[in-house]
């Protein structure tokens, strides 16, 4: 069992979770992920590092409610325990010599773009954070970001509550246009990676991006997780979770994503009309 | 007898074994249109009565070719000699000389090809059923209270760690041997269940898993600790786990876990599966209690399985069990051919799934994402390849198109790079699997290797008498002697 000891809720629909791990934060690094099961019934979900501390044992993580797992997590906090958490999973992001970066983080993909961002610092890069969200409640983790040695923080929302009313589109474009960027990363739903690499493709600038494929074991062994690469089959969760956004199959991806959809509103409208049952 | 002294009593000479001329004694099993709906086991096991019946077909030859024909060499006559006299605990006692896992291998090793194609009753085709008999004993020890079980003694402490990598048949049954010698043992599974394939890929309907968590329960017993959760070449290294973690030696039983597919169009539509996440869903996962369970499975009306093996059938059944109204199974060759034990085949084609042979699929077909169906070569049986086998050819201008909305590639493993990617100076095949010598011994000192990891996918009682041979070896290195 997997104590947790840290939770908080960032927005809405947005949580933040710390959990008693010691061997995992001993060896998480950027970009990497780990495989999470709440219960004996429970579902096994991928869900990055967004923090972690090797001397204090605990690894963290931000997550959205979007189904009934994430949901049931939602519901939890200090002292509960999760049945069962693996990791650090997926290939580190790759931080050094990136001269001058930009991070593109939307909605809860910003999670991820924070520990990226903080280990490209670290590695010396220059580093741009852009950080997109529908709007001023759901900007997450601004004050971390604020903290880190970054060349600019840019945020945009859609409708404009927070920062400047754009997508995150806008300003990588204008970046891109200023030659200003030798690289990009871009985390957070797959359209806005898919637009975010569209628009880089234009200026040549390799760009990275951090792929979400439904998986079950995560470790290479069932091949759930594949992806279009370049026109060959990848698995996201050994191959990836990183890869060259210029060549990613992102309508597959997609449309992989919704295989379950139907199932899973089912469970979870059912798992909500328990929870009110209950409270 | 003495021929000098005949005032002594002459030992009581036990009765002469008259085989007992009957035929093979059927296996009970459950109604085919009943089983093909649940997942409860498809076969019964003998009764006390039956498996006493069979046990008397035995010639108790004075050369039992039958124990040639085992890979791990079980004293078969023996144990059915004492099946014979009734002592069944000292059958048990036979059995787990060289098998840990009786009640296990009686259900899933391919005897027929095995250790009763060697029996001197199959000439006329009515070799001993062993593994019946194995299985009704292995059931029998299972069903034994703790004490009355046949429990391993364990050896005195030695000082000595051991890492098992895996918790599969090699893995577990090199642990049972080691914590027998006395080391200390803590088994390291990536999982959240221990059992390896036959927890997440052999079905409950033919292997029950509270067979395989009793074994496991047993390891525990005798002082085997097993940490699940932990992905050794990401949690730990293997080197890491000898100079931090205070092991003294490692034993790598991780299977061939990574599926292979055909690269041909259409494959990662939505619908087709490999048949290790298709299995996982279903076994691991328990995705048919779905939406009790979290795990959601993709019941798929029209099923086609693309492939020959006993994996393709265990997933062409279940599909069968979850719902479909139709499975085909996809085959380039013949049923002939086929590497799967034939009664899979047999009890697969009970159960209602169709067979399309010859014939090689070389573009999913779909629309809005999902599979709409195959298309297929018509092949034909050629020259006799490496294998020995008529190799497939494909006729030209005969493809035809199967209607279908799900696809399960159940083609076969491949090595899974994740942890020698992590221990470089581990020495790997040209196809990425370890290399082993006979006891096991890697080119890395005090790492050792055995299972589907060293030969590839083979099965359950090899991987096992890989992951006890290297158990005496690591022994012997772990002691400076041999014992
Ligand atoms: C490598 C990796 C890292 C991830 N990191 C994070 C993270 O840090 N924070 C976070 O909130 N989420 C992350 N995700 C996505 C997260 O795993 C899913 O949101 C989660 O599995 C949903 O589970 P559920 O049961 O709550 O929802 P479900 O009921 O399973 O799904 C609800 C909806 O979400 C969609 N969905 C399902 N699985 C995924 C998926 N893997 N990715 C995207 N959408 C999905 C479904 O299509 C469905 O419409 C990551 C995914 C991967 C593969
Ligand atoms: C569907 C199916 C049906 C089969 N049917 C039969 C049959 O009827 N008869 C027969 O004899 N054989 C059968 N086989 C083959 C047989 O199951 C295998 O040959 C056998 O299980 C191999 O044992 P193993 O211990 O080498 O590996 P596995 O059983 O694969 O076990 C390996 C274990 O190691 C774990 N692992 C992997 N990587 C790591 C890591 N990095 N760190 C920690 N743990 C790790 C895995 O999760 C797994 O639990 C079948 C196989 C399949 C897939
Ligand atoms: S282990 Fe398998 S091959 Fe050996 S005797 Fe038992 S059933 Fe036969
Ligand atoms: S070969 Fe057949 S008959 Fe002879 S001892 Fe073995 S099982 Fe019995
Ligand atoms: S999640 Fe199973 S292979 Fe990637």
């Amino acid at each position: 069992m997997f104590p947790i000891v840290h939770a908080r809720q960032l927005s809405d629909a947005v949580f933040e979770m710390g959990v008693h791990a010691p061997a995992i934060a001993k060896k998480a690094k950027a970009g990497q992920f780990l495989m999470l099961r709440i219960d004996e019934d429970g579902e096994r979900i991928p869900l990055t590092f967004s923090d972690w501390s090797a001397e204090e044992g605990w690894i963290r993580f931000i997550f959205m409610r979007v189904g009934k797992t994430t949901h049931k997590l939602s519901n939890l906090g200090v002292g509960d325990s999760l049945a069962d958490v693996v990791g650090p999973l997926g290939v580190p992001t790759h931080v050094e010599d990136m001269g001058r970066v930009v991070v593109v983080g939307g909605g809860v993909g910003t999670a991820v773009a924070y520990p990226v961002a903080r280990a490209m610092c670290a590695a010396g890069a220059e580093v741009t954070v852009i950080v997109g969200a529908r709007n001023a409640d759901l900007v997450i983790l601004e004050d971390e970001f604020r903290a880190l040695p970054l060349k600019e923080l840019i945020v945009t929302t859609d409708d404009g509550s927070a920062g400047r009313k754009d997508l995150v589109t806008a300003p990588l474009k204008e970046l891109c246009e200023a030659g200003a960027v030798d690289h990009a990363m871009a985390i957070g739903p797959v359209i806005m990676m898919k637009f975010c690499a569209a628009t880089t493709r234009e200026y040549k600038v390799p760009t990275v991006v951090s792929l979400n494929p439904i998986m079950v074991d995560g470790t290479g062994m069932c091949g759930a997780c594949r992806c279009t690469v370049d026109g060959e089959t990848k698995f996201g969760c050994v191959d990836g979770p990183d890869f060259d956004g210029h060549a990613v199959d992102f309508e597959e991806l997609m449309s992989r994503q919704r295989v379950y959809s139907d199932d899973e509103r089912l469970a979870d409208a059912e798992y909500d009309r328990e929870c009110r049952c209950h409270s | 007898m003495s021929l000098v002294d005949d005032t002594a009593t002459p030992a009581p000479e036990k009765p002469r074994h008259r085989p007992a001329r009957i035929p093979r004694t059927p296996m009970p099993e459950r109604d085919a249109a009943k089983r093909a709906k649940d997942f409860e086991e498809v076969t019964l096991g003998y009764t006390e009565e039956m498996a006493r019946a069979e046990a008397s077909r035995c010639l108790q030859c004075k050369n039992p070719t039958c124990i040639e024909g085992c890979p791990v060499n079980i004293d078969i006559k023996s144990f059915i000699g004492e099946m014979i006299n009734g002592d069944y605990h000292a059958a048990v006692a036979v059995l787990k000389e060289r098998n840990a896992l009786p009640a296990v291998c009686g259900r899933v090793c391919p005897q027929e090809e095995q250790c009763e194609a060697q029996c001197v009753l199959a000439k006329k085709g009515e070799s001993v059923a062993i593994g019946r008999l194995e299985r009704w004993l292995g059931d029998f020890d299972l069903a034994c209270e703790l004490e009355g079980r046949c429990v391993p003694v364990v050896g005195e402490d030695t000082g000595k760690r051991v890492a098992v990598v895996g918790s599969g048949p090699a893995g577990l049954a090199c642990a049972g041997e080691l914590r027998r010698f006395g080391h200390a043992v803590t088994i390291f599974e990536s999982l959240h269940a221990t059992g390896g394939v036959l927890t997440y890929g052999i079905p409950e309907f033919r292997l029950p898993k509270h067979i395989v968590q009793a074994e496991v329960g047993l390891l525990e017993e005798m002082g085997v600790e097993i940490v699940c959760d932990v992905v050794v070449g990401a949690t730990y290294t293997i080197d890491e786990l000898m100079a931090e973690e205070g092991f003294d030696a490692v034993f790598v039983g991780n299977g061939a876990g990574l599926p292979m597919f055909m690269g041909i169009p259409g494959e990662n539509l939505n619908g087709v599966y490999s048949a290790n996440e298709f299995l996982t869903r279903a076994n691991l996962m328990r995705a048919y209690d779905f939406p009790k369970v979290d795990t959601p499975i993709w019941r798929g009306r029209k099923v086609a399985v693309v492939g020959g093996g006993n994996v393709a059938m265990d997933a062409a059944r279940t599909a069968k069990r979850l719902g479909a109204e139709e499975v085909f199974l996809v085959y380039r060759r013949t049923a002939d051919e086929m590497p799967a034990r034939k009664e899979e085949v047999h009890h697969a084609q009970e159960e209602g799934v169709e067979f399309k042979m010859l014939c090689s699929p070389v573009e999913v077909l779909g629309k809005d994402g999902w599979v709409t169906g195959i298309v297929a070569n018509t092949m034909e049986l050629g020259e006799p390849d490496a294998s020995g086998r008529r190799a497939p050819v494909c006729v030209m201008g005969a493809d035809f198109t199967i209607d279908c909305d799900t696809v399960i590639m159940a083609l076969g493993t491949r090595a899974n790079p994740l942890l020698p990617k992590t221990t470089p100076d581990m020495e790997l095949s040209k196809r990425g699997y370890i290399v082993a010598d006979e006891n096991g011994a890697t080119s890395k000192p005090g790492v050792y290797a055995g299972g589907d990891i060293v030969t590839g996918s083979a099965t359950v009682i090899l991987a096992m008498g890989a992951g006890k041979r290297a158990a005496r070896a690591m022994d012997e290195w772990l002691m400076g002697t041999a014992r």
